[in-house]
């Protein structure tokens, strides 16, 4: 390591470091930042220099790692051991989950209470709701890639198949929303195990290539189908649902007229945020439950090491299969909820980077912890819509500025942050489902990945 | 040999095309420790890894108890009473010692599962003690004796153990093998030992086998092996010299 003793200034170490780290961002940004290629008058692309914008990039990663060289803020370079955290901080995690819960409950009435039903409406349903959804997905696909260690880029395709099943089965057939939902369940994990079947051999980086193919076949389906599928046009006025019978609706049979309300469209979206809270503790009870039994310890040692699982009898193709399915599941849930919604679904809700950014929320949570990935849902999801907040920066920067363009720079960032300084994610520790005496959590730093 | 708890007659097994046993013929008796011992990729793991089906034997028969194995889907063959310590041991590294356990009893009764726990602690009494330790943080012996213990949680009649010394100490080496030898005396347990540790392996044994190129080429009881030659040239020689100061001073290696 360095000579200089910790907690010293050392500007001669700092300066190098931060002289070669600017040198690699301008080597890096030089393609992005200096050249761009604009078409002339005579529609001819030429090319133009922009020699300040490197300048400025490069002056920005020299000050940025002249300060963290200064301070000796380093990436760890070895793993962190299990005293990473303090044994408070296990104790302050027994108590995050119940309280975030009640939180969670109170959440759209206190809103409601404090800011009325116009101000309300835009916190309930766009984060609230928005989290939410993600949340489940998050727990969906932990199923997965936590528990199970199956990487899968296509979570999306479960999440489109419970839409479409729902936004088609409605408007063909006119069947509710409340029949349509386990059905959407049912389709998406039967299309999980027709997915589970040809990758059965397959693990890591080919299962995550075939899983993300399967994800786009279903997305180029949808585009292309349109007899069916209504193509790009989507599929639009897909039924709302109704609370046990009672639509939410302004007329006398209406929601708001039977609890003597004075109609407001925010008893819908209030309704929702309970519909999808309860899909996600849903989701959430049964990950919990399963872990504790043996299959989902099965799934877990199919993580750690296949070969040891199947010389200890486990048939792993039908391990593999029910994960795919369970997770494919809940899913469709989603799915079906995004699209009572919505009332509206199109191939262009379910593109690549929705797969990613849900395994990317699972990843930065912490595979295989449900508080991890909620919370890393409500960092990336929350986190890009408080970037619309972010509209007084257009004084600042211009009127051309638009801070959600930024959403992925941002997703990046924590990610490189992430890798370095939590590396097993927000929420590394698995705690054990068998006990002798009292129950211990266990970090899941230091130990190498299955290689099953 | 017409008693024995496991036999493999004329089995053959291939990694795609190429060939990697050729025709082994190898029994084991109720009752009974066999060692098969040689070289590196001489096919023994493959024998071991081929007798719980993968890969698959193209020819020949592979019995245990009177029933024809051969065909069977590996998870059916690993619920009959044979367990398997695998190569390299194979834990679960992030579950703890008590969830790895029980991965072992995934079959079994759960009614028995405490009893059968009490029975591995009481063999490995280490592991007691790290019950709730993560099985990566384990030593290599005790992630051994782990494999072990794991392998014993359901209660086999044969116990098949593929390089059980690899990489262990001598003295760790030497107590594993001892463990061996306890539970084929105190309870008949017949062991199938793959070993390329020859020496050690042979003394446990009561027969054994030497295989060379996917084929046997040698059989006979424990003693007559160590004895032979052959035997002594191309496995104990080398390895006599190294274990024969380690006896005395397990600290020089």
């Amino acid at each position: 390591m360095s000579s200089a003793a910790p907690g010293r200034f050392d500007f001669m170490r700092a300066s190098k470091d931060a002289a070669l780290a600017a040198i690699i961002a301008a080597g890096l940004s030089f393609p992005i930042l200096a050249l761009r290629a604009e078409p002339d008058i005579d529609n001819r692309i030429t090319l133009q220099g922009r020699w300040s914008w490197l300048f400025i990039a490069a002056a920005i990663a020299f000050a940025g790692r002249f300060v963290l060289a200064l301070l000796n803020v380093r990436p760890r370079r070895k793993p962190a051991t299990d005293e990473a955290l303090p044994a408070s901080a296990y104790r302050a995690a027994r108590f995050i989950g119940p309280a975030g819960l009640a939180l969670l409950f109170v959440f759209p009435l206190a809103m409601f209470a404090a800011l009325g039903p116009q101000g309300s409406l835009k916190w309930i349903d766009n984060y609230g709701i928005q989290i939410l959804i993600y949340v489940m997905l998050g727990w969906g696909l932990n199923i997965v890639v936590g528990l199970a260690g199956l990487l899968d880029l296509g979570y999306v395709a479960f999440y489109a198949v419970g839409a479409y099943s729902y936004a088609l089965l409605s408007t063909t057939f006119g069947l509710s929303f409340w029949l349509c939902l386990p059905l959407a369940g049912i389709l998406a994990a039967f299309w999980g195990i027709l997915l589970g079947f040809p990758v059965l051999r397959l693990r890591g980086d080919y299962l995550a290539i075939v899983t993300m193919a399967f994800g786009e076949i279903i997305r180029i389906v949808l585009v292309n189908w349109s007899v069916v599928t209504n193509g790009d046009a989507g599929i639009s006025s897909i039924p709302r649902a109704s609370f046990f019978g009672l639509p939410f609706t302004a007329g006398p049979n209406g929601f708001a007229a039977t609890f003597g309300l004075k109609f407001s469209p925010i008893h819908r979206v209030i309704f929702l945020y309970y519909l999808i809270l309860c899909l996600a503790l849903l989701t959430n009870f049964v990950t919990v439950r399963l872990r504790r039994l043996p299959i989902g310890r099965a799934w877990e040692a199919l993580r750690e090491d296949e070969i040891a699982c199947r010389s200890l009898g486990l048939d792993t193709v039908k391990l593999k299969l029910a994960a795919f399915a369970l997770g494919a599941m809940f899913g469709g849930f989603a799915g079906a909820f995004f699209a009572v919604r919505q009332g509206f679904v199109s191939p262009s809700s379910f593109t690549f980077i929705e797969s990613a950014t849900i395994l990317a929320i699972v990843v930065l949570g912490g595979r295989g912890s449900q508080l991890g990935v909620a919370l890393a849902a409500a960092v990336i999801i929350g986190g890009s819509e408080i970037l619309r907040e972010l509209d007084f920066l257009k004084q600042i920067f211009g009127e051309d500025f638009d801070p959600t363009q930024y959403r992925m720079l941002i997703v990046g960032i924590a990610m490189v942050m992430m890798m370095n300084w939590r590396p097993r994610g927000l929420v590394a520790t698995r705690a054990p489902t068998i006990a002798l005496g009292e129950r211990r959590a266990i970090s899941g730093a230091l130990v190498k990945e299955g290689h099953g | 040999m017409s008693e024995a708890l496991l036999s493999v007659r004329g089995v053959t097994a291939y990694y795609g095309n190429i060939i990697a046993l050729k025709g082994v013929d190898v029994d084991v008796g109720q009752g009974e420790i066999v060692a098969l011992i040689g070289a590196n990729g001489a096919g023994k793991s493959t024998l071991m890894m081929t007798i719980f089906g993968n890969p698959r034997a193209r020819d020949g028969a592979i019995t245990f108890d009177k029933r024809e194995i051969t065909r069977l889907p590996t998870h059916e063959i690993a619920r009959l009473p044979i367990a398997q310590s695998p190569e390299g041991r194979r834990i679960f590294p992030r579950m703890t010692i008590l969830e790895n356990l029980q991965m072992g009893a995934a079959l079994g009764e759960r009614a028995r599962f405490s009893e059968d726990l009490d029975r591995v602690f009481t063999i490995f009494p280490r592991l007691k003690d790290r019950a709730h330790q993560r099985g990566g943080t384990l030593s290599g012996g005790e992630q051994q004796m782990l494999a072990i213990a794991r392998a014993l949680m359901r209660r086999p009649r044969l116990l098949l153990l593929d390089e059980p010394s690899l990489g262990l100490a001598p003295l760790v080496a030497k107590q594993i093998f001892e463990v061996i030898a306890d539970l084929n005396k105190s309870e008949g347990l017949s062991v199938f030992l793959v070993e390329q540790n020859a020496y050690h392996a042979l003394r446990l044994a009561h027969r054994g086998y030497v295989l060379v190129n996917g084929a046997i080429t040698m059989a006979g009881s424990g003693a007559e092996l160590l004895a032979s030659p052959k035997v002594r040239a191309a496995y104990l020689e080398g390895g006599a010299r190294k274990a024969a100061p380690t006896a005395a001073s397990p600290e020089a290696v």
